[in-house]
């Protein structure tokens, strides 16, 4: 077994040492070695916690969908004691009871919904990540959708009395020149500086 | 006017912001309302903590209003609200009943051998199973459940004298008047 594999990379690319410019490049060669070795070992150590991270409690998944499952039904799922940790995330002791009745309610064939709703019934709607959507929470869901229409209506009614003034200055301008007085001032020329008074 | 809009834009977010801060520290937002209140209790099965051998369920406490108060000792809040239990548990008028979540049997005896004993019956629950059925997140924890066996209050945090007054002792007595 080859426990380092990168290793193999750096053996395979040795041959090109052989040429003339060896003496050199040999030198460079092993800093670049040095290098790559560290990121690969800092990336090696990355992956070795996110796989711990993903195995807080080892279960005897039937296969990798069942798991996946489990890891996305959790990960749905609060922590009651640190509120703002997932089932999936939390190493908190009570977290790991609720992963196991999940896991015990998966094994009994329950659907995703059923053990969400056997959750909620214990420990109310707070165990969900995502509120359902009813009366109490209309503002939760839909309050930012109002914000936003409010916000468009402001740029709505700014851009409508924007073009009004813009419109009536041109008139305004069309008008000077027939008169032939057009080149009074600049100040009445460009629609840069109406409207911003608002 | 139109000068005023962006004032009054900030007004209305400082309003906001005031308002959420009032919200926050009007009620405790760990404490999550339990929704079991006047739901029955779930069924149970558990060993006494002093003879395993013995089991008390569900059934078997019907029929009288009692207290289930969730202790361990590892929890260090359950040592503050001890003395509380002491002192109160013969003047509630109810049985207490101690609930020994997630503990080791040796770790719960000398912890009560120490503190004294203010229940009238230790139930153990050592996996926390059924805990979960119960909606426990924690401990301390109190449940009062009626002679049908419906949960009619819970206490999220230790009990103090004035919770005592304020809200146990209240709702003991609105049990005691539904009872002829």
């Amino acid at each position: 077994m080859n426990l380092f594999p990168w290793r193999v990379t750096l053996r395979r690319s040795a041959p090109c040492a052989r040429t003339p410019f060896a003496a050199r490049s040999r030198k460079t060669h092993r800093a670049q070695g040095a290098l790559l070795r560290a990121l690969l070992i800092v990336l090696v150590l990355a992956f070795a916690a996110s796989a711990t991270a993903q195995a807080i409690d080892p279960l005897p998944f039937k296969d990798h969908a069942q798991e996946l499952r489990f890891q996305h039904l959790t990960a749905q799922l609060r922590c009651m004691v640190c509120q703002n940790e997932t089932l999936a995330d939390s190493n908190a002791s009570l977290a790991r009871d609720m992963r196991h009745e999940v896991f015990r309610l998966m094994q009994q064939g329950k659907t995703d919904v059923q053990i969400k709703q056997y959750l909620v019934d214990r420990y109310s709607d707070f165990v969900l990540y995502d509120p359902p959507v009813q009366p109490s929470t209309w503002l939760l869901w839909f309050g930012p959708l109002l914000i936003l229409l409010a916000g468009a209506a402001v740029v709505a009614v700014n851009v409508r009395k924007r073009s009004r003034a813009n419109a009536r200055a041109a008139m305004e301008s069309a008008g000077a020149a027939d008169d032939g007085r057009a080149d009074i001032g600049p100040d009445h020329t460009g629609p840069d500086n109406i409207g911003d008074d608002w | 006017m139109s000068r005023l809009v962006p004032f009054l834009g900030f007004v209305l977010l400082a309003a906001l912001l005031g308002f959420g801060i009032w919200w926050n520290t009007g009620h405790d937002p760990r404490t999550v309302p339990s929704p079991l209140i006047n739901k029955p209790a779930p069924d149970f099965v558990l060993p006494e903590l002093d003879d395993p051998a013995k089991t008390v369920s569900k059934a078997s406490l019907l029929g009288k209003p009692y207290l289930v108060n969730v202790f361990a000792s590892w929890c260090y809040v359950c040592g503050e609200e001890h003395p509380v239990l002491m002192a109160e548990a013969n003047q509630l008028g109810v049985p207490l009943i101690g609930y020994n979540y997630k503990d080791a049997p040796d770790d719960a005896k000398a912890w009560l051998a120490r503190h004294g004993n203010p229940y009238s019956m230790v139930i153990a629950d050592r996996s926390g199973r059924t805990a979960l059925n119960f909606g426990v997140y924690g401990a301390p924890e109190t449940y009062l459940i009626d002679a049908r066996g419906i949960i009619r209050y819970k206490r999220i945090g230790p009990l103090t004298p004035e919770v005592i007054k304020q809200q146990l002792e209240p709702a003991i007595a609105a049990l005691k008047k539904e009872a002829p």
